[in-house]
């Protein structure tokens, strides 16, 4: 069993609006050790991105911690001074955002920023800072790193800012990458080079990723967990074998149909998940899922179904499948 | 670009000419006789005619309109009453000093506006912001000659410590008079530029704050401090910059009206001079060169604005204007 | 599947609730409300509309009544709560008619402004082509002179009293209006024109208006409210040069000019009338800054 590096306990993080309290992340607790993919699926709105965030402690204003424990090498987080959270934000935990081209200032080159993060993290001088990031830039695979250096970010391509954005993370060492949806704005030739190059990289440096996405394909490339997320909670967590093989969330159950595979019949309509999330502000109360799930009884609009442990490493947070009567996933697409 | 420009230096032509033939409607437009208010006391019904001749006043109106174009472009922008010199003569005489106090009260706004404007941003809905947002909602409210008649009152006639009128070159008096002579009157102007920075930087710092790519630096683990200073100050430049220019004809206009309060011989105190003296004359001469130069600079700006951003030039041709 | 219908907290009535919740809470008036300051700009406001409207009964006297022998009486006079200027005339009295002076001077330089400004705008920015480039040129023209410059022209070539200030101040606000509604004008044009051609070209006239009209309503309304608040502003200039408004009748800003000369006798004239207009600006910025949050807090000066 590899080393934990990352531990969250019990985390919520409300957002406190003039209209209710949007309860973003309501309870959620996951592990990731060294060198272990651990994917992060569900809706918009789900919360996964603002759990993501929550691991750098980078929240909007109107977002709090509210509860909830984050460790990082056994060190906890949320008492990080100024000094150690800054340390430990792009060193330690690297963050990798979904749309390259905002990720970089587009007032200063390319080079000028990536100095400035050698300068901050690893306190090398202008001349060393200039032959690590150069020697970074061509690792991640850009061609004529010496040029790229000079340049502004709108001179790069969408696919090369996200590849100098890897290198940063790479040349400070970092020991976890949180990657928040970052192929989505990208060409999918270009994704999957870019995937292709942090599973490499992983591989190299031994370093854990949480790859957050709503892609469920890419998850099965990449991960070797995977979490599923709906209205701030956990839904279900398994390994990606047992996820797809023998999914047990009703919820799971609906996205794994929604995927179209070489296999559906053309002209058959792509099933879908009927109904839209919960409002975040009435949520907490009883089972998030209820009203879009098939199977609901009166139990589910009463209380909270709990996170249990269904079969070895396959945790569940379902009534109905922690009942005496096993529920039975209908015949649909399976994903081999 | 070189057409954008040429588009630009083509449209300057009939602004020009629009400002012209305003100023020329209102000279003619002037209730009562102006060879009349010229001759003043040695007002004599022979003399009338021979003025009039003289003037060209008798001409037909588009002949008149022509020698006004000629003149203007041989820099004669006719003459003062009062002061019985050229408005030239006048205008070159008073300017300098009305530019060293704009120019001098702009810097200091400038400097003041925008280092408190960051610091409102920075620390947005605590005491302080709320403090300096109302420091400079009061100072772009603030009336400038009632503004300026409340330091005379304060400081010069209450506490003594500046005096309140006249200006000393440094060559007259010594750096320490020519600042304590300056110091009134540029405060005075600096205060409604001061808060016009400092909201605008406010509003953009917070935008630029707030945006994806300082949410990534601050992933990155860059120090606060680098932050606001560096990076997101200097993503929140260009609105500032275009106030700088909106800000030096507000700087001017606020010369007109306080600088008959500290008596500093400048344009302002020009201008009211003539207004006392119904030197109608020379306020349009002023009026005109004023709204010239203001055309002409504008004009300069958005060049040199195209000249370092290359994009806004893109932009304009696209646009259209 | 049966379809069965379960009430806990998420349902279908909540969520509903929720949004008519949020909707009432975030429409313009609460919005507005909900912002102290711009409240206050309000109540500012308000109460120098009602001393202007009301200063024929407010005033405890004749505001153009000279007492030779009660000449610069300090604040807290016997008879005179704000003392006297130097003709011994209430100031109190004054400066109640002279708010009503500014407020008239300002809402109808800005209604001036702003009616002739918007319908150049909308004609230069529908018609296009000469039209736009004769009506943008002269504009121009006009945003080259300096604002004040522009209004000391015109009072000397109109002369001074109430009706030539509103006159001058209006016409220096025209340019501004029709830029603001041309540009808006422009952008929609292009954006609806599109799907107008695909409906009778008729009305397609009607649709510009029914669009264009209520997407400019909001940017319009706040830079006429802090035109109101210039023009205040611009009427005591002028005022206090000696061109505007002139003594006896009162006007905060002459009345400025006359404290002014007795700066050192009778220092409250100058201090409360400039004051009062001071006040009164802020009140106006403080409703504009107010307005332009609710209506697109995006919106830049």
């Amino acid at each position: 069993m590899d080393e934990l590096i990352l531990e969250v306990n019990n985390l919520k993080t409300y957002f406190f609006l003039a209209s209710g309290v949007a309860k973003a992340v309501d309870g959620v607790s996951f592990q990731l050790h060294k060198g272990e993919t651990l994917g992060v699926v569900g809706e918009s709105g789900s919360g996964k991105s603002v759990m993501s965030k929550c691991v750098i402690r980078l929240l909007e204003k109107v977002g709090r911690i509210v509860e909830g424990e984050i460790k990082f090498e056994g060190r906890d987080v949320l008492s990080f001074s100024e000094k150690e959270l800054m340390a430990y934000r792009g060193q330690d935990v690297s963050m990798i955002f979904q749309d390259p081209m905002t990720s970089l200032d587009p007032v200063f080159r390319v080079g000028d920023q990536m100095m400035e993060n050698l300068r901050i993290h690893r306190g090398l001088d202008k001349a060393e800072a200039r032959k690590v990031a150069i020697e970074a830039l061509r690792s991640v695979g850009i061609p004529n790193p010496e040029a790229r250096f000079e340049a502004y970010p709108f001179e790069l391509s969408g696919g090369m800012c996200q590849r100098v954005i890897i290198a940063m993370a790479l040349c400070c060492n970092a020991k976890v990458i949180v990657a928040d949806e970052p192929t989505t704005a990208l060409d999918v030739t270009v994704q999957a080079q870019v995937l292709r190059l942090l599973k490499n990289l992983q591989k190299e440096t031994g370093m854990a990723l949480m790859l957050i996405t709503h892609n469920l394909g890419v998850v099965w490339d990449m991960c070797d967990r995977v979490m599923v997320m709906y209205a701030g909670k956990i839904v279900e967590m398994a390994s990606v074998k047992d996820l797809y093989g023998s999914p047990m969330h009703p919820y799971t159950w609906g996205l794994l149909d929604s995927m179209p595979s070489l296999s559906t019949e053309r002209k058959t309509a792509l099933k879908t998940i009927a109904g839209t999330p919960p409002d975040l502000r009435l949520t907490g109360k009883c089972c998030n899922f209820y009203n879009r799930c098939p199977y609901a009884q009166t139990i589910c609009t009463e209380c909270v179904p709990e996170l249990k442990e269904l079969a070895p490493g396959h945790l569940v947070a379902c009534h109905r499948q922690n009942g005496v009567e096993r529920l039975e996933r209908e015949e649909g697409s399976d994903r081999g | 670009m070189q057409k954008v420009i040429l588009k630009r230096l083509l449209q300057l032509i009939p602004t020009l000419l629009v400002v012209i033939t305003f100023t020329f409607a209102a000279t003619r437009l002037i209730p009562g006789d102006p060879v009349a208010a010229m001759l003043g006391e040695q007002y004599d019904a022979t003399k009338v005619d021979a003025l009039r001749e003289e003037l060209g006043l008798n001409d037909p109106i588009p002949v008149q309109f022509g020698h006004y174009l000629v003149d203007i472009l041989h820099g004669d922008f006719g003459d003062s009453y009062y002061f019985n010199t050229s408005a030239m003569n006048m205008i070159k005489a008073r300017l300098p000093n009305t530019l060293m106090l704009s120019v001098t009260s702009l810097c200091i706004a400038i400097l003041v506006g925008v280092f408190f404007g960051v610091i409102s941003a920075r620390r947005q809905s605590s005491i302080l912001d709320y403090a300096l947002t109302v420091i400079s909602l009061f100072g772009v409210s603030a009336p400038v000659f009632w503004v300026a008649i409340m330091m005379v009152l304060l400081f010069s006639v209450n506490l003594g410590w500046l005096p309140s009128f006249g200006m000393v070159t440094i060559a007259q008096g010594g750096f320490v008079e020519f600042l304590r002579h300056i110091a009134l009157p540029c405060a005075c102007l600096a205060v409604i530029p001061m808060g016009t920075f400092m909201r605008i930087t406010r509003s953009s710092m917070i935008d630029s704050l707030g945006s994806d790519s300082v949410r990534a630096l601050r992933a990155r683990g860059v120090s606060e401090k680098s932050i606001v200073w560096k990076h997101a100050l200097k993503n929140a430049l260009p609105p500032i910059l275009t106030v700088v220019g909106m800000q030096f004809a507000g700087c001017f206009a606020g010369a007109v009206l306080t600088e008959n309060i500290f008596s500093w011989p400048g344009m302002g105190t020009m201008i009211s001079s003539a207004i006392d003296n119904r030197d109608y004359s020379l306020i349009q001469a002023t009026v005109l060169v004023v709204a010239l130069a203001f055309v002409i600079i504008n004009l300069i700006t958005d060049i040199l604005y195209m000249v370092i951003n290359p994009k806004v030039a893109i932009d304009a041709e696209n646009g259209g204007m | 599947m049966e379809e069965k219908v379960l009430n806990g907290s998420i349902s279908k009535e909540a969520q509903a609730a929720m949004i008519r919740k949020e909707r009432t809470a975030n429409n313009a008036w609460h919005k507005f409300c909900r912002n102290k300051s711009a409240v206050v700009g309000l109540i500012i406001i308000s109460l120098m509309i009602l001393m202007g409207v009301l200063a024929p009964v407010l005033s405890p006297h004749d505001p153009n009544q000279i007492n030779v022998l009660q000449t610069y009486l300090p604040p807290f006079s016997e008879g005179h709560i704000l003392g006297t200027d130097d003709l011994g005339r209430d100031l109190l009295s004054r400066l109640l008619y002279g708010a009503r002076m500014s407020i008239v001077v300002a809402i109808g330089a800005t209604v001036l402004g702003g009616v002739v400004g918007i319908l150049l705008g909308l004609i230069s920015g529908y018609a296009g082509g000469v039209v736009d480039a004769v009506i943008m040129r002269i504009m121009d023209g006009m945003f080259a002179f300096p604002f004040i410059l522009l209004s000391i022209l015109l009072v000397t070539i109109l002369g001074s009293g109430v009706f030539n200030v509103i006159l001058a101040i209006g016409i220096g606000n025209v340019p501004r209006f029709a830029r603001v509604v041309r540009s808006k004008v422009m952008v929609t044009k292009n954006e609806e024109f599109c799907n107008a051609e695909r409906i009778l070209g008729a009305s397609s006239l009607r649709i510009m208006f029914s669009h264009i009209l209520p997407n400019t309503v909001s940017e319009v309304v706040v830079y006429a409210t802090l035109c109101v608040g210039s023009a205040i502003i611009s009427e005591a200039s002028l005022s206090f040069l000696g061109l505007g408004i002139l003594i006896p009748t009162p006007s905060w800003g002459n009345i400025l000019r006359g404290g002014r000369g007795c700066l050192t006798t009778a220092p409250h004239i100058a201090t409360i009338s400039g004051l009062l207009i001071f006040i009164a600006v802020i009140g106006f910025n403080l409703v504009g800054d107010g307005i332009r949050d609710v209506m697109d807090p995006k919106m830049k000066k």
